[in-house]
């Protein structure tokens, strides 16, 4: 007799408990294999999952095994011409199917062990060891929207909150504690009573009698004076109001699109804005994106526009700057959302204009933001703007961070180097 | 001949209801053949499962290992891109016999798979005398729950990094982990947790007497004595030796190592038998199909399909071919079976001379007979023919590294059969397939160091890999391990772990000048 089951609704992820066991193992190759991945690939796929490539030689289970070399006969099949004697050329090590012997045989192949990660997988690694900074500090700023949490019990509070339950185990712990001498009392004074009563009454026992009597009333009176239930007994619930973290961010892309910047950093800047928006919305439920290029004026603009439109002239940052202060008053309440900032230039900026796009920065940009980046690709020389923002670097490090971008291989370091989780 | 044309079904779809009628067709024809099974437990599974079960070397239930997951990962890439098909079937030697259905296959080829794994395997699995000495088919899915829960324990226990590394060690050994000779007494899950236990104090009992650091009879101890060698004689089931005797291994961690080792000798009958349980399995599915089909119960579409897989299946690419990768061991069974069958109905002269014992004789007795009686190596020493090696055109290549050229050797002619049929069967033999390393020494008295003997065999030395073996064999002893590598008596290399710094001759020379001033 056969049984025929059927197991097709049977979980079918038995391996993936092994399968998360092999990443783990390998997190340090796979995260090298990813951030190479990173930076190589297209910008369009940056957000689907990726395929690794680790050397299968870091991956493989040794086992003893015959090496090259020795002397050895191998059988194979499908003769044509060979007869007993000749002599053959020996083929290339490795080569093809021709008397090479048995694959398996022959020595272990220093083949790349390739397969693919999910998009989660993907990002995890990506992302790994990095946060954003300030997340927890600055969220304490709105205080529009809280949320009641449970915190324990406390001894006082509204009467609509008392807890039952520990009130009343107060309660009779503590008339366990007040009554407990006077209660053992009471119940030997009333057995010694009882036996008195059953004796004959002679005066002698008639006082005794009397005495525990006394004694018993007292005692019941003692008893009866301690509270059911006292104000010392009563718990109540307590809860505390948690602000909850708004959920959204947006973040500000501010790029100079004068004639200095080629095509090809704006593709780098791009990379760059790719990483962060998806780093934030990991971290966020809702991530919105604003645009805003500049060259002697700042306009915002949509993603197209943004990168790959062509503008000529000169170039004031301060402008960028100020319409991103104006946008935030007017559309991103600061309790209600997280701002980022993310500026990328050549360095090029109107000599006069640098200060104060230092102290706009420092005095009205910095306070309402989360974390301002500022990334400068190619500079020749570094320039008046680099120096200033150095020195904001110095007066709010934790929520300002700087680096260039020489080139392509640059972007995923450095953008590892902003947001790299630090130590306090 | 042919009777009254009527299939079981038309179409390529399954269903439940034909699975069912066509195994108890199969069952008939099959028991018409004499096939002995274990009761069939035929499983429907999806794709992904079927690729579970692969990665975890085709049992049911595994423990949790990373090296199964990267076997997964591969598989499943593989699958993917579409380099490779999945197999379809997976059958394991158990009672009852579980095969695996894949949902995708069509009737045909579940059909197929029926009689290949549920009438094929499962009587080789429980008629070869191999897999009857070796395994015990209703306890090993028992023991598996329980190496999976033990395991699963001592990872809550002694964290999972900690038992990974001893697993990773152990399946370095695996191979090395096989008695080839004695004969294990199989036990149910009830039994083997009891024993657990017991074992557990008993054998670190064991072991402390062993390294007992208290010389225990000084007055009887001459100077001048050999010291006594232990182990008295070589150990060659390494995973053994070290699970009883390894000085610092926690029981857990010898219990651990004594379940990687009871699988790998669960495992083991099916790497000696790996041609001849395929080619019983692929040449009984050809028959029991063909007898179906000359009773007119399956269709001529249903044929077609059939054939066209099963020559797929025992395709032999030639040597010169992009697809060679040695000999396939589903075409060499399936045309040794068919030709003993051959001999026995229809024997030539030249048959007559060679297998004048089944010549003529019964065929089916014959073919149970060398089923039951052989494996890999002994069936292909008894039963190739010189007919078979023309067909297959056998031909031998020497490869001596000594040599500018390879030569050819024996090839099939009336000269070479006698070779070639040797040499196959040498092929096959695991112990000349892998290297012969055995436990030859450990230091009791000095620095408890185990030393092992590679025996060369044909000058061939050990592969890159051996140095990484021996860090996991220094894992599990804890004390230095050396390994020689000896051909002819003369030890031809040295392998340390930990390394030995290279003694530097010169350096002993400065040494001594300086002594000298």
């Amino acid at each position: 007799m056969s049984y025929i089951v059927d197991r097709r609704l049977n979980g079918k992820d038995k391996s993936s408990v092994n399968r998360k066991r092999f990443l783990d193992r390998y997190k340090k190759q796979i995260r090298e294999a990813v951030s190479d991945a990173a930076t190589e690939r297209s910008i369009t796929d940056l957000d689907s999952g990726e395929t690794v490539t680790i050397p299968q030689r870091n991956i493989s289970e040794p086992v003893f095994q015959h090496g090259e070399g020795g002397d050895r006969s191998i059988i194979h099949t499908g003769n044509k011409e060979f007869v007993t004697g000749d002599e053959v050329q020996r083929p290339e090590s490795g080569g093809g199917g021709s008397g090479s012997g048995q694959a398996s045989d022959s020595g272990e192949g220093d083949d790349e062990f390739m397969f693919s990660l999910s998009r989660d997988e993907y990002l995890d690694f990506l992302f790994d060891g990095l946060e954003l900074p300030n997340l927890v500090k600055q969220h304490l700023k709105g205080t529009d929207n809280f949320r009641y949490k449970h915190a324990g019990v406390v001894s006082d509070g509204n009467p609509s909150k008392i807890n039952i339950i520990r009130s009343m185990r107060t309660s009779l712990s503590r008339r366990m504690a007040l009554g407990g001498s006077a209660r053992k009392r009471l119940k030997e004074a009333k057995l010694e009573l009882q036996l008195l009563l059953q004796e004959d009454a002679d005066a002698e026992q008639q006082a005794k009698v009397e005495l525990l009597e006394e004694e018993i009333k007292k005692l019941m009176d003692r008893l009866t004076r301690i509270p059911y239930l006292d104000t010392y007994d009563l718990r109540y619930n307590h809860h505390v109001k948690d602000p909850i973290p708004s959920a959204q961010a947006v973040m500000f892309c501010l790029m100079d699109v004068s004639g200095s910047m080629t095509q090809s950093m704006k593709e780098m800047a791009k990379r760059f804005y790719m990483l962060l928006y998806l780093f934030l919305e990991r971290s966020y439920e809702k991530t919105e994106i604003v645009f805003i290029r500049h060259h002697t004026s700042a306009k915002e603009v949509d993603e197209q526009e943004f990168f790959y439109s062509r503008e000529a002239g000169g170039t004031v940052v301060s402008s960028a700057l100020k319409l991103m202060d104006q946008i935030i008053t007017e559309r991103y309440p600061v309790d209600q959302w997280n701002i980022y900032g993310a500026q990328a230039s050549d360095g090029d900026n109107w000599n006069d204009d640098s200060p104060v796009c230092k102290k706009f920065l420092t005095e009205k940009l910095l306070p309402m933001s989360q974390y301002f980046t500022y990334v400068e690709i190619m500079p020749r020389t570094h320039q008046s703007l680099w120096d200033e923002y150095k020195l904001v670097e110095g007066t709010c490090g934790d929520q300002f961070a700087m680096q260039e971008i020489k080139s392509l291989e640059d972007i995923y370091p450095v953008f590892r180097e902003l947001f790299q989780r630090r130590e306090l | 001949m042919k009777k009254k044309y009527q299939p079981i079904s038309e179409g390529s779809e399954w269903t439940f209801d034909l699975i069912q009628k066509y195994d108890e067709e199969i069952r008939r024809v099959a028991e018409h053949y004499r096939l002995d099974t274990y009761p069939n437990q035929i499983e429907i599974i999806g794709s992904e499962q079927m690729m579970d079960a692969y990665s975890s070397i085709g049992m049911p239930i595994g423990y949790s290992h990373w090296s199964y997951g990267k076997q997964f990962i591969s598989v499943n890439q593989n699958y993917k891109r579409g380099v490779m098909g999945l197999a379809y079937e997976i059958v394991i030697n158990s009672d009852p016999c579980i095969a695996y259905l894949m949902e995708e296959n069509s009737m045909t080829m579940q059909a197929l798979v029926i009689a290949h794994a549920c009438y094929g395997h499962n009587s080789f699995f429980k008629g070869n005398y191999l897999f009857k000495t070796w395994t015990d088919a209703s306890s090993i899915i028992d023991y598996l729950v329980f190496s999976k829960n033990y395991i699963a324990e001592c990872e809550e226990r002694h964290g999972v990094s900690e038992v990974e590394n001893l697993l990773d060690s152990c399946h370095a050994l695996m191979n090395y982990g096989v008695d080839r000779y004695k004969r294990p007494y199989p036990i149910s899950v009830e039994l083997e947790k009891k024993r657990q236990k017991d074992r557990e104090e008993y054998q670190q009992s064991q072991v402390n007497a062993l390294w007992r650091t208290i010389p225990a009879d000084k007055h009887t101890r001459r100077s001048g004595d050999t010291k006594p060698l232990f182990p008295s004689e070589p150990q060659e089931n390494l995973l053994y030796f070290i699970e009883k005797n390894a000085p610092r291994l926690e029981s857990w961690q010898r219990e651990i190592i004594r379940i990687v080792r009871k699988i790998a000798q669960y495992f083991y009958p099916q790497r000696q038998t790996q041609v001849m349980n395929e080619g019983w399995a692929t040449f009984w599915h050809y028959t029991l199909l063909n007898h179906l089909y000359d009773e007119g119960k399956v269709s001529d579409g249903f044929m077609l399909e059939f054939l066209q897989s099963h020559t797929g299946v025992i395709f032999q690419p030639s040597f010169d071919h992009p697809a060679y990768s040695g000999i396939n061991p589903y075409a060499l069974g399936f045309a040794m079976f068919c030709d003993i069958r051959r001999i026995c109905e229809d024997p030539t002269d030249e048959d007559k001379e060679w297998f004048p014992d089944i010549a003529g004789s019964d065929w089916l007795d014959t073919l149970h007979f060398a089923m039951q009686n052989f494996k890999d190596e002994s069936f292909i020493l008894q039963y190739l023919s010189p007919r078979l090696m023309r067909e297959m055109k056998f031909f031998t290549v020497l490869d001596d590294d000594k040599k500018e050229m390879l030569e050819i050797g024996a090839i099939h002619d009336e000269a070479g059969y006698q070779e070639i049929r040797e040499g196959l069967s040498r092929q096959y033999n695991l112990s000349v397939s892998e290297p012969d390393i055995q436990i030859v020494n450990v230091d009791l008295h000095g620095d408890r160091s185990l030393t092992l003997q590679h025996k060369r065999q044909k000058r061939r030395p050990l592969g890159d890999s051996t140095e990484e073996v021996l860090k996991h064999l220094h894992r599990l002893w804890t004390f230095p391990v050396h390994l020689e590598s000896l051909y002819e008596g003369k030890v031809e290399k040295h392998y340390h772990c930990p390394p030995k710094p290279e003694v530097d001759p010169a350096m002993f020379g400065v040494g001594f000048n300086f002594l000298g001033v």
